[in-house]
């Protein structure tokens, strides 16, 4: 098999990923394109790993190391993205500005004890959100 | 081509025009593999794209098996079908993710990402034809991923990253938990902590 194939591959689903990263809103869906990308890197590492036919198996051990790293990524990803959402109500990457120099929908942020009520504090930064908007 | 018979990596290969089976398996399922990775990023449906990213993780797994990497192949099933889809699965669940279309899964930064990636697509995949044109990977020799061969490489020459790894995985656990973790749960009111008790776990 010539190597061009899994390299392409490779390549081709990094950018796809890459691009949802970018242009993706929810959080979730930005953790699964990263999904994609370490996968791409993955499919490079077992297709270069066979090819070189290493005697330490470098490629393949370095690909497991990286499907380990993944879960725990993505475990702490989703946990973060969790707490967010209790914190803030949304789960959306462009209005989570509070750390924007202009700040301006600061005073309109209920404290985090206020979010916690789930049906009404869901409302709540969303509403915020969007006055900025 | 002749003059450099030593080199059986370069010299007397079968070219792009006259593909084997393997190959031919491998295009085939590498073009489900990324159709379903395109759709995962485009679609506008979430736990659509959930379940479109299982398509193109399984896709990768019959790539890792086309490249006679075997243990791999059952990991990647394992971890990433079996494990990581489901945690995204009940992240889009606890997050109270739209079902229906959601008109807004995409950010407003879409010219651009589509600019970067698609920049990205064309450079990488130029450079990468252009530098492994003539490379040839040997899948008749023995297979370099089995189960067998990758534990004595995991336990022999890796075993020190794999313990650190252990470590990592542990330092994520514990993490994981602090962060999931109600702090002042007394001072919140019951019916609140209720509803975030059964949402963040």
């Amino acid at each position: 098999m010539h190597l061009a194939y899994p390299a392409v591959l490779s390549a081709l689903l990094f950018c796809t990923g890459l691009y949802g990263v970018l242009a993706r809103r929810n959080l979730i869906l930005v953790l699964m394109s990263v999904e994609l990308m370490l996968n791409a890197v993955n499919l490079n590492l077992v297709a270069f790993d066979v090819w070189l036919r290493d005697a330490l198996h470098a490629g393949q051990s370095l690909a497991l190391f990286t499907i380990a790293i993944a879960a725990a990524e993505i475990g702490i990803g989703l946990a973060i993205v969790l707490l967010v959402y209790r914190n803030r109500g949304t789960s959306a990457v462009d209005r989570l500005r509070l750390l924007r120099d202009d700040s301006r929908d600061e005073p309109a942020q209920p404290p985090a004890g206020a979010a916690a009520a789930r049906p009404g504090g869901s409302e709540g930064p969303d509403t915020s959100g969007e006055a900025t908007e | 081509m002749t003059h450099v018979p030593s080199v059986p990596l370069a010299a007397g290969h079968p070219g792009f025009l006259s593909p084997t089976g393997v190959e031919i398996a491998f295009v085939l399922v590498g073009v489900v593999a990324l159709g379903a990775a395109v759709a995962t990023v485009t679609t506008r449906q979430l736990v659509h794209a959930a379940l479109w990213l299982v398509v193109a993780l399984g896709g990768v797994a019959v790539e890792y098996l086309l490249l006679t990497a075997e243990f791999i192949a059952w990991v990647q099933v394992l971890i990433y079908v079996g494990s990581v889809v489901v945690l995204l699965l009940f992240g889009l669940m606890l997050t109270r993710a739209p079902i229906g279309r959601s008109p807004e899964a995409d950010s407003g930064n879409r010219p651009a990402a589509l600019t970067v990636a698609g920049g990205a697509a064309v450079l990488l995949v130029v450079l990468v034809v252009d530098a492994f044109r003539s490379t040839w990977i040997r899948l008749d020799v023995p297979a370099a991923g089995s189960t067998r061969l990758t534990g004595e490489a995991l336990f022999r020459n890796w075993v020190l990253p794999f313990e650190a790894l252990s470590v990592l995985l542990l330092a994520a656990l514990v993490g994981a938990i602090v962060l999931s973790r109600r702090q002042g749960a007394s001072a919140a009111p019951p019916e609140a902590a209720g509803t975030s008790e059964d949402g963040g776990r």
